[in-house]
């Protein structure tokens, strides 16, 4: 027997979720920005001293921290052995979306046409990404990105040749190049290997994860670390201004690719790299 | 320090890059899309929704108002994407521009050459600096929705000269 879920809890847990995810900033980043403002000085330390301030202002007044309040990228996990009833998964992630931009008092930031670019008025539709697993469990993961970090974020296709220094010279580049416009410090999510877009979703899924998490192959690993100081060593500091603290992580997401192949993704994250999660 | 619009000339030229400076009066909202429609204006020859002549353009669309509220979050966008435009409308007599990030050179040069100041904003403190905000109001292109040029009141928002009147460039390190 398949487990069964209906949309109208979907609906309101999107919902819910695109609130969270606006107005809290997620406790790891608050954790670590209140040990960070310790060891900055000067503008920098201001500055984020200001963005804690700013968090707080958002939680006690139900404001969202930032103006942009993003466009909807969401991750389904859903076990092959659940069925959706009550209607279609992707209308009710939409409606979900909808319910939360409007009650939330988010705004609206989605054009129905790159081109054309007319206002959709509800902030739909979401970007959704399914990944189908066995079991009858269901797990939802919803980051309203901003596009100030967003239009940073940098994909090429690298070649085998290029090897581990092409990978990192491209990143360091692509931080560099984002400077204060990324909103920093920024999370870097970082996808390696794959096909071109699979290298894109790597990189998306890795600002998801938690700011103390880290590849499970050392070599990755150390690559991770060693990427986060020298990020650091810009000097570009919080928003832009000049400071010590430019990164808060750097996650790389690895995935086999082909013979001929070495694609690279860099998406980044903003100083509140908002995501929230929830199973059902 | 603080500043009061429309700022005149002197004003201006007293800015030093890296300053910190806290802005009183009028301010007008503007970003992609409304840079797009004033660009428009000027090549019809129709006149300008609002008077540039020592006013600022504040690169943001807001969040919705709560209820009660004077403004909902708000806060700086990124600027060179209205690198393009920029440089026209200072011709035109604009004074000042607070966004966040890099300008272009053209920009630059243009800031220098009629005497203006680019200022930054923190991004993404936009609840904080929404308590700054003391009224809002929709004077052009509503149908644009958050991207509507709107005048704000403001009392004492802090920004950063960022570029000064003399080409001065914080960013370069």
């Amino acid at each position: 027997m398949p487990r069964k879920i209906h949309v109208n809890d979907i609906i309101k847990t999107v919902e819910e979720l695109c609130i969270k995810a606006c107005v809290v900033v997620p406790c790891d980043i608050r954790r670590f920005m209140e040990g960070a403002v310790e060891k900055e000085e000067g503008l920098g330390k201001q500055i984020l001293q200001d963005m804690l301030k700013n968090q707080d202002i958002a939680i006690a007044d139900n404001l969202p921290i930032c103006q942009d309040t993003g466009m909807v990228v969401v991750f389904v996990t859903i076990g092959q052995d659940v069925q959706i009833e009550g209607g279609s998964l992707g209308d009710a992630i939409n409606q979900g979306v909808r319910d939360g931009y409007e009650k939330g008092l988010l705004r609206k930031s989605v054009v129905a046409d790159p081109i054309n670019r007319v206002n959709t008025k509800d902030n739909t539709p979401a970007v959704i990404h399914y990944n189908i697993v066995e079991g009858d469990g269901f797990h939802i993961t919803v980051s309203p990105k901003g596009f100030g970090s967003e239009n940073m974020s940098r994909l090429k296709m690298l070649v085998p040749s290029d090897g581990i220094e092409g990978v990192k010279k491209f990143i360091i580049e692509t931080v560099v190049a984002a400077d204060a416009n990324a909103c920093p410090p920024i999370v870097v999510g970082v996808g390696v290997g794959g096909s071109f877009e699979k290298s894109a979703i790597m990189a998306k899924e890795a600002l998801m994860k938690p700011l103390d998490a880290h590849h499970p192959d050392p070599f990755w690993h150390n690559i991770e670390k060693e990427l986060l100081a020298e990020i650091n060593n810009l000097g570009i500091g919080p928003a832009g201004l000049g400071g010590r603290l430019t990164a808060m992580a750097v996650h790389i997401n690895t995935y086999a690719t082909h013979i001929a192949g070495l694609p690279l993704a860099v998406n980044i994250g903003c100083h509140v790299n908002r995501h929230e999660e929830a199973s059902l | 320090m603080e500043i009061f619009t429309p700022l005149t000339t002197d004003a201006i030229k007293g800015l030093k890059a890296g300053q910190m400076v806290h802005i009183t009066g009028h301010i007008y909202t503007a970003r992609d899309a409304a840079h797009g429609r004033l660009i428009e204006l000027l090549e019809a020859g129709r006149p300008m929704p609002f008077d540039f002549d020592g006013n600022i353009v504040f690169y943001a669309g807001p969040a919705p108002t709560p209820e009660g509220a004077a403004c909902g979050s708000i806060g700086p966008t990124t600027a060179g994407r209205m690198d393009l435009y920029a440089p026209t409308l200072i011709k035109q007599g604009l004074k000042a521009m607070i966004g966040k990030g890099l300008r272009n050179d053209k920009v630059v040069a243009a800031i220098k050459d009629y005497d203006g100041v680019y200022f930054v904003g923190v991004g993404g403190v936009a609840a904080l600096m929404s308590k700054c905000v003391t009224h809002v109001e929709v004077v052009a292109f509503d149908d644009l929705g958050t991207e509507a040029i709107r005048r704000l009141t403001v009392e004492k928002m802090p920004v950063i000269v960022a570029i000064d009147s003399e080409g001065r460039n914080v960013y370069e390190r």
